[in-house]
């Protein structure tokens, strides 16, 4: 491990750098890169042990292949095949064509122009996906195109390095530890290697997580996941496999699972950070000493690199299906060299099929070329800006694919809230720390997710800022009212309906600012209350009718008293003062229906009538009633007029 | 038969009470009062249209409310009559008869040429008469009572006798029938 010095200086110099570089709106990637340099054996040298961090970086991109992964299911996975195996296919091919070409025309041997045309064909998928989340494009249809083309990139990655020592000029095979045993041995180690992951990642993992979720200890579930993550890619690297590629898997294993937003949220900071230390490495590895050395190659060789990689992406977007509005766009994302072209170039120097300092020049080269992405997206974005007259309409093809609706809580509760919405056909999406709840739930086909629903990361994860409304149904009111308080900061669009355990919880929230609170009992006992009145000889429809106004009494009353609730005597004589409005009420009520009763609907005609005869029977005249075998005619006490009343037959 | 009783205040009726009282106990009938039935306004529908297969005669039983139906029953109109059961390729009551039972607070006279309500009650039956028939129910001779609040206890009796006679009638009938 690193030693205590320098990590301090790492963090130091991450600060630093990441400030200033977000200040400028930079990027922060560029602000670790910067970082790394200053850092690093070629400039400050303020580091002791570079190789000790470089080995830990590079579980910053497995881990956010395993991010990348969790957000892809195995269907979304097998859609983008064409776009994974054709796209990138296409973009290698084009590219190492070129590239190659230009390199063995500058005098390169032709086993060496192949391979670090291949290296520098492949583009760096932490800095690519980094810049498209800081960007929030991943999910745009270029965002995946690119992500098509990364993720062909890292497989094409694996056949790559075997080339290398197979083109060797050497006698001595470089990387020949690898090649230990028989030859078939390899490629079964391989296919061994990714069918554990795959049987790993979907049939073992949710049963080894749920009692680690269970206990409740929040670190042990997040050194569950990072063993887990870490643990596969491992795997993968004996089996001589990507260990990137190898999380990627695991992660798209992991996709469907309740535990993805649990995942996520918790492996988030390592994911960051470890990140953050690859891209200080790779800072640390410019060589300025061969700006000294060899001005002019790489005053070609740099930038030549960058327009020749760009063109050709700018040509190969069309064929690959990017708007034309982001053409450009995914040429820069794309542009830079990856993490693989330091390891090749490293493998083929020693190969000696990149003779001279060429190795070392390309990896400066690769590496400048990682910093000039953010600034060449500056540059895109500026010329944009100046162009459309107005910021972000490159951004507009963003696709909204969360829920439109959060469910924190699905206990007894929230499950009937959110079956009402599902079964109306509403997807929601569904937060809740019970694991055994969930995972009866996940068997009626619910999408339930497995978390901490009172930490807003988690509901960041599940689309806070993309949902609608978020239904607060947990039962615990301290930790309801936080998130309401939280929420309503941070998502000031989200709208909350809450529910409340009691009435002063019910006023908590209303104080807050939340629109809709529902007292968790209130309905239920307004409706056995009904049921008292039937039982005891009311009929149900006006049962009903008592309950509605009392219903609406008593929460008006609870509205008026929210202004003044602290003042609790004054909350007493107003809640006394109510309920004596209440009895008022309800004789009002009952006289209401009473009077209705007696005497009628219109007074007027009953008082006309009362003065047109001197009795209230008003026997007059009764119609000619017919006989039995005719049906007979409106009979009544005052008679019907036949002629009036016949029904037109 | 099927009697759908449509009083919202049933335990405070005078006269549909006492019409109810006197056939309730008829044989073969099937009283639905839906204020009872459905206080939340929550028809089953399914029920309710089991029920009305299952009679030959439908009887619609209420106190005259703005000149209509109470609004429970208007309800039910536009939810048990449904498109594909009551009409529209539905022909579930074709040849059902529809006896309605109504009681007006208005008085005869009130009803008559010069009356408050302006028009003869002539007049109010046909949007109920049409409902029926548009599900191509057979549509019988009302029973009216005017006056309902003032109308004598014995008025009211022999109305319900008349009442009960028809029902038992229509009840021979409707066995006999196909
Ligand atoms: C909301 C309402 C509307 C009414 N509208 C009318 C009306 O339009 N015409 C009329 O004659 N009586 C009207 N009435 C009076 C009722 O028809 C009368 O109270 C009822 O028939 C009495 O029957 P009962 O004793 O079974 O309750 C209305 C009553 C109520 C409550």
């Amino acid at each position: 491990m690193t030693s205590a010095r320098d990590l301090l200086v790492y963090l130091a110099g991450a600060v630093v750098c990441v400030l200033v570089a977000t200040r400028l709106r930079l990027g922060a990637i560029l602000g670790y890169l910067v970082a790394g340099a200053l850092i690093g054996p070629f400039a400050l040298h303020l580091v002791s042990d570079e190789a000790a961090a470089k080995g830990v970086s590079e579980f910053g991109i497995v881990l956010m292949l395993f991010a990348i992964g969790l957000e892809l299911d195995v269907r979304q996975l097998w859609g983008m095949r064409r776009s994974v195996f054709g796209g990138g296919t296409l973009q290698v091919g084009a590219c190492s064509l070129v590239l190659g070409g230009v390199l063995f025309g500058a005098g390169v041997p032709w086993q060496g122009a192949l391979v670090a045309g291949i290296a520098l064909a492949l583009s760096s998928t932490a800095i690519a996906m980094r810049t498209l989340g800081e960007r929030s494009l991943e999910r745009t249809p270029t965002g995946r195109t690119a992500f098509a083309i990364l993720l062909f990139q890292d497989i094409a990655a694996i056949p790559l390095l075997a080339l290398v020592p197979a083109l060797s000029l050497t006698p001595v095979v470089a990387g020949a530890e690898h090649a230990a045993g028989p030859a078939w041995l390899g490629p079964l180690k391989a296919l061994g290697a990714l069918a554990a992951v795959v049987v790993v990642g979907r049939y073992l993992t949710r049963p080894i997580l749920r009692p680690i979720a269970a206990t409740g200890v929040r670190e042990v579930f997040t050194a569950a996941a990072l063993l887990l993550v870490l643990g596969v890619a491992e795997l993968m690297h004996l089996a001589g496999l990507s260990m990137a590629l190898g999380a990627f898997l695991a992660g798209v294993m992991l996709a469907s699972s309740e535990y993805r937003h649990a995942l996520e949220s918790d492996l988030e900071p390592f994911k960051g950070l470890l990140l953050g230390l690859f891209f200080i490495t790779v800072g640390m590895s410019i060589d300025f000493s061969l700006f000294l050395r060899r001005p002019l190659e790489l005053a070609a060789l740099v930038p030549g690199f960058i327009v020749v990689k760009l063109a050709v992406l700018r040509l190969l977007a069309r064929p690959l299906g990017v708007d034309a509005r982001q053409r450009w766009l995914f040429a820069a994302l794309v542009s830079q060299g990856g993490e693989f072209a330091f390891v090749v170039f490293g493998l083929a120097s020693e190969a000696a099929l990149l003779p001279g300092d060429w190795g070392p020049m390309l990896t400066l080269t690769v590496a400048l070329s990682m910093a000039s992405t953010p600034l060449l997206l500056l540059v895109l974005e500026r010329l944009e800006l100046r162009r459309a007259g107005q910021q972000k309409k490159i951004y507009d093809a963003i696709e909204d694919e969360g829920a439109k609706i959060l469910i924190a809580g699905f206990g007894r509760f929230g499950q009937i809230v959110g079956r009402l919405l599902f079964a109306s056909g509403l997807k929601a999406t569904v937060l809740d720390h019970d694991p055994e709840a969930i995972d009866s739930l996940r068997r009626f086909g619910f999408r339930v997710f497995y978390g901490d629903v009172t930490r807003l990361d988690l509901l960041d994860k599940a689309g806070a800022a993309r949902a609608q409304v978020l239904v607060i149904a947990i039962d615990d009111v301290e930790a309801g009212v936080a998130l309401a308080a939280s929420v309503q900061k941070e998502y000031p669009k989200l709208r909350i309906l809450a529910r409340a355990r009691n009435v002063s919880h019910y006023a908590e929230l209303r104080r807050l600012g939340v629109e809709v609170v529902e007292r968790e009992t209130f309905e239920s006992a307004l409706m056995l209350g009904r049921r008292a009145l039937e039982a005891l000889g009311c009929p149900p429809h006006e049962a009903r009718e008592r309950a509605v106004k009392f219903r609406r009494h008593n929460v008006r009353m609870l509205e008026d008293l929210l202004h003044e609730w602290d003042d609790m005597t004054r909350r007493v004589q107003r809640a006394r003062a109510a309920s004596d409005d209440l009895e008022q009420q309800f004789e009002r009520d009952r006289q209401a229906l009473e009077e209705r009763g007696v005497q009628g609907w219109h007074m007027q005609d009953a008082a006309a009538a009362r003065a047109a005869a001197p009795t209230d029977d008003r026997a007059s005249s009764p119609p000619p009633d017919a006989t039995g075998a005719q049906p007979s005619r409106a009979s009544s006490a005052s008679g019907v007029p036949p002629a009036g009343n016949a029904p037109a037959k | 038969m099927a009697l759908v009783y449509a009083h919202p205040y049933p335990d405070r009726s005078r006269a549909n009470r006492a019409l109810l009282e006197a056939v309730r106990d008829l044989p073969g009938l099937d009283v639905r009062p839906l204020f009872d039935l459905y206080p939340d306004y929550d028809l089953d529908v399914a029920a309710e249209q089991r029920a009305l297969v299952a009679a030959h005669t439908v009887v619609w039983q209420h106190p005259l409310h703005w000149y209509s139906v109470p609004g429970l029953l208007k309800l039910w109109f536009d939810q048990v009559l449904a498109r594909g059961f009551a009409y529209g390729g539905g022909r579930a009551l074709a040849g059902k008869r529809c006896l309605w039972v109504v009681t007006t607070g208005g008085e005869l006279d009130a009803y008559g040429p010069s009356g408050m309500h302006g028009h003869p009650f002539a007049e109010f039956e046909p949007p109920i008469r049409q409902t029926a028939r548009f599900c191509g129910m057979e549509w019988l001779e009302p029973i009216v009572v005017h006056g309902a609040h003032h109308v004598s206890d014995t008025e009211l009796a022999r109305t319900g006798e008349r009442y009960r006679a028809r029902l038992a009638a229509l009840e021979a009938e409707g066995g006999a029938r196909p």
